[in-house]
């Protein structure tokens, strides 16, 4: 479904992001459908302490909401549950139109394949090369019932208890993670989510980089080996907590998920990952667009107190940076704020030129040359921003002079990396179920981008992905595979 | 087989698409998206109609062309490459010992082939020449034919290019190019005439 003019968003649609925050007491973090966020007007910093800024933005326009998915977890175990959070933006259109063409729209869903197609080429490279995550030992409490049975009808029965047994886990840890958020227990939640960073950043390295020197006959002292992940953990604990530059977090970021989706990739049985992908896709629909759904209520929830949630379970691919404040010093803020993924400025006049200079976000000269020619030049100056952020916060009127940021939960960071992943270690086509899996979620991504700029809510980005994903795992894997073998057997191209 | 092997049929058969990649494709995130999501994005025709298109139709089927050349090829060849890292000796039960090198070859004039032809039906369907698309549709089929003759390499890796370099140039032509501007390139000089999809 197109609009009328499908391509040429409007500037201050903000991209609903449904994300689904994981938490990582444990291995296994849920994260689901992201959608790029664009915020208008109001620009946070995407640090960690992003949901400071947004406390104290109290005039912002647009309301965010996030939503995590927590899980809980045993200390021993992985566990499945997780919270949802969702984060939404809706963002107030005006009537005569600045029109964002899809050419901006496009620059932020390539900083979404960047990261997305990282972590997955780490996922199946540690997959290729470390048989420690192929290796069966056993499986997950959540997921009690085996699949060494005698006959195929049982194997199926317990894939599919298995599966219920994860997915109830999962919405009861929902449940629970509205339910504390809405008696204000953000001193649980948080809690939770540093236990969770701290097993990750600790302990599940400490088992990669062991099973890696054992693959690769590395000789290592447990001093070396005890600096090393001390530094990467401690490292990893501020710059996704509390502040770091903007590459290293999203480093860490995208490790981390690698670090899960192994984890699952790992300890969930074949037919219950399958299974449990297909379902966590429909529960992910689900929970975001039915309006009972707990990940709506929680979004709403969120925009009612008017603040993010827990920002630190988002991958961010640029810094935002702080509009408004007209109170502020806007030599103080743009220095304090400023530090794009792509160059460091100095001083610059106005926030848009600099942007245009160096990082136009795809609105080259030709866009403002086509923008000014259809509504006249505008310029957003310290007074009209402060006129606006003067509005009431629930005001429509929206001018926004820059948008930036994209962001992702690393839910769906995992959950890619974990159909990719399984692609890759057991697919008897093995680089090309792989390669046919990895293309299928990002035109999934695509695909959702694209919806979220015409629904303009919040749009679950798992369902589409792993739809494309899974049929064209099952597809490549038992009829191109076998066909393609042939061909190259005897030389044929076609 | 060795690494030597792997890198050199691997650099034979993407090199030249991954250096068209390079240069013409990945600094545009909008080629990016049509080169993995192909034809799909439809509202990119609607953008071009209202005048504030990003990307012309021409680029859109030259990366188009490229990015399903790039998946047929990793189709083709991403298998062989893995193989190739791994233990054996080419050919040890009296096949042809040049299998790799001559895979490599053949992927690398099928994704040249599949960028030409994109170019083409796209500019068939433009123009509403049917020819044009029937033409595309019955060379593929030709050089898929010519593969029967694998592995008589003569047969199939010559006749291949030849029908590669008369589409390249059918291409080029069609995007606006002349002999006196491609001349003046390979001397080194600007030239005057519009942009073609590889700039």
């Amino acid at each position: 479904m197109l609009r009328k003019e499908p391509l040429c968003l409007r500037r201050k649609d903000l991209f609903c992001v449904a994300i689904i925050g994981f938490h990582r007491a444990v291995p296994m973090t849920e994260l689901s459908a992201h959608l790029p966020q664009f915020q208008h007007g109001q620009l946070t910093e995407n640090f960690p302490d992003n949901h400071l800024c947004n406390t104290n933005d109290n005039s912002e326009r647009r309301r965010h909401d996030n939503s995590e998915r927590r899980r809980n977890d045993n200390p021993e175990s992985e566990t499945n549950g997780q919270p949802q959070n969702r984060t939404q933006q809706v963002v107030e259109q005006d009537e005569e139109d600045e029109e964002l063409t899809l050419k901006y729209g496009a620059k932020h869903v390539i900083m979404l394949f960047a990261p997305v197609t990282l972590c997955m080429v780490v996922v199946v490279a540690t997959i290729k090369s470390v048989s420690f995550y192929t290796r069966k030992d056993g499986q997950l409490i959540y997921t009690p019932f085996t699949e060494d049975t005698d006959t195929v009808g049982q194997r199926a029965l317990n894939s599919i208890l298995n599966a219920a047994i994860m997915i109830s886990v999962i919405i009861v840890m929902t449940i629970l993670l509205v339910v504390l958020y809405k008696y204000r227990c953000y001193k649980v939640i948080h809690g939770w989510l540093i236990i969770s960073s701290l097993l990750l950043l600790f302990f599940f390295s400490f088992i990669y980089l062991g099973e890696v020197f054992k693959t690769y006959n590395v000789a290592m002292d447990y001093i070396t080996l005890a600096l090393m992940i001390w530094n990467f953990g401690v490292v990893g604990m501020i710059c996704i907590h509390w502040k770091g530059p903007l590459r290293l977090q999203q480093a860490y970021l995208i490790m981390i998920s690698a670090l899960m989706a192994l984890v699952f990739i790992k300890y969930l049985p074949e037919w219950t990952a399958w299974l449990i992908l297909a379902v966590i896709s429909v529960y992910d629909l689900v929970a975001v667009l039915c309006p009972k759904g707990p990940l709506r209520m929680l979004v709403e929830t969120a925009q009612e107190r008017n603040e993010t949630l827990f920002p630190a379970l988002i991958y961010s691919s640029t810094m935002m940076w702080l509009v408004n404040m007209a109170e502020e010093d806007p030599e103080a803020q743009r220095k304090a704020s400023k530090s794009s993924t792509y160059d460091k400025q100095a001083a610059a006049n106005q926030i848009q030129n600099e942007d245009a200079d160096l990082d136009d976000g795809g609105f080259n000269p030709e866009w403002e040359q086509q923008r000014d020619s259809r509504i006249g030049p505008l310029e957003s100056t310290p007074e009209s921003r402060a006129a606006v952020q003067a509005l009431p916060s629930n005001s429509q009127a929206s001018e926004d002079p820059e948008e930036r940021g994209v962001k992702l939960g690393l839910g769906d960071f995992i959950f890619y990396s974990v159909l990719v992943g399984k692609a890759s270690a057991t697919a008897s086509g093995d680089w090309n179920t792989t390669l046919a899996c990895f293309v299928a979620i990002l035109i999934g991504l695509c695909l959702t981008l694209l919806l979220l700029a015409i629904f303009k809510k919040a749009l679950p980005a798992l369902p589409i992905s792993i739809t494309f994903g899974l049929v064209f795992y099952f597809a490549t894997d038992n009829l191109v595979q076998p066909f393609m073998d042939q061909l190259a057997f005897h030389q044929f191209y076609i | 087989m060795t690494l030597a092997v792997f890198f050199g049929c691997s650099f034979i058969a993407f090199g030249p698409a991954l250096g068209l990649c390079l240069f013409s494709v990945v600094r545009e995130p909008l080629r990016v998206i049509i080169l993995v999501a192909g034809k799909a994005i439809e509202g990119l025709v609607a953008l071009s109609e209202d005048g504030c298109s990003p990307i012309s139709i021409q680029q859109m089927a030259y990366v188009a062309g490229l990015g399903f050349g790039l998946m047929s090829g990793a189709f083709s060849m991403i298998n062989l490459l893995a193989d190739a890292l791994g233990p054996g000796t080419v050919g040890i039960h009296g096949d042809s010992q040049l299998y790799f090198l001559t895979s490599a070859f053949m992927t690398m004039v099928m994704i040249f082939l599949h960028t030409f032809w994109g170019i083409l039906f796209f500019h068939g369907c433009e123009t509403q020449r049917w020819w044009e698309m029937v033409a595309v549709i019955f060379t593929h089929l030709i050089v898929s034919g010519l593969t029967f003759w694998n592995p008589l390499y003569l047969g199939s890796l010559i006749p291949s290019y030849l029908l590669m370099f008369a589409t390249a140039a059918w291409a080029y032509v069609l995007s606006g190019g002349c002999t006196q501007n491609l001349l003046r390139s390979l001397q080194g000089q600007q030239s005057e005439t519009s942009p073609q999809p590889g700039s």
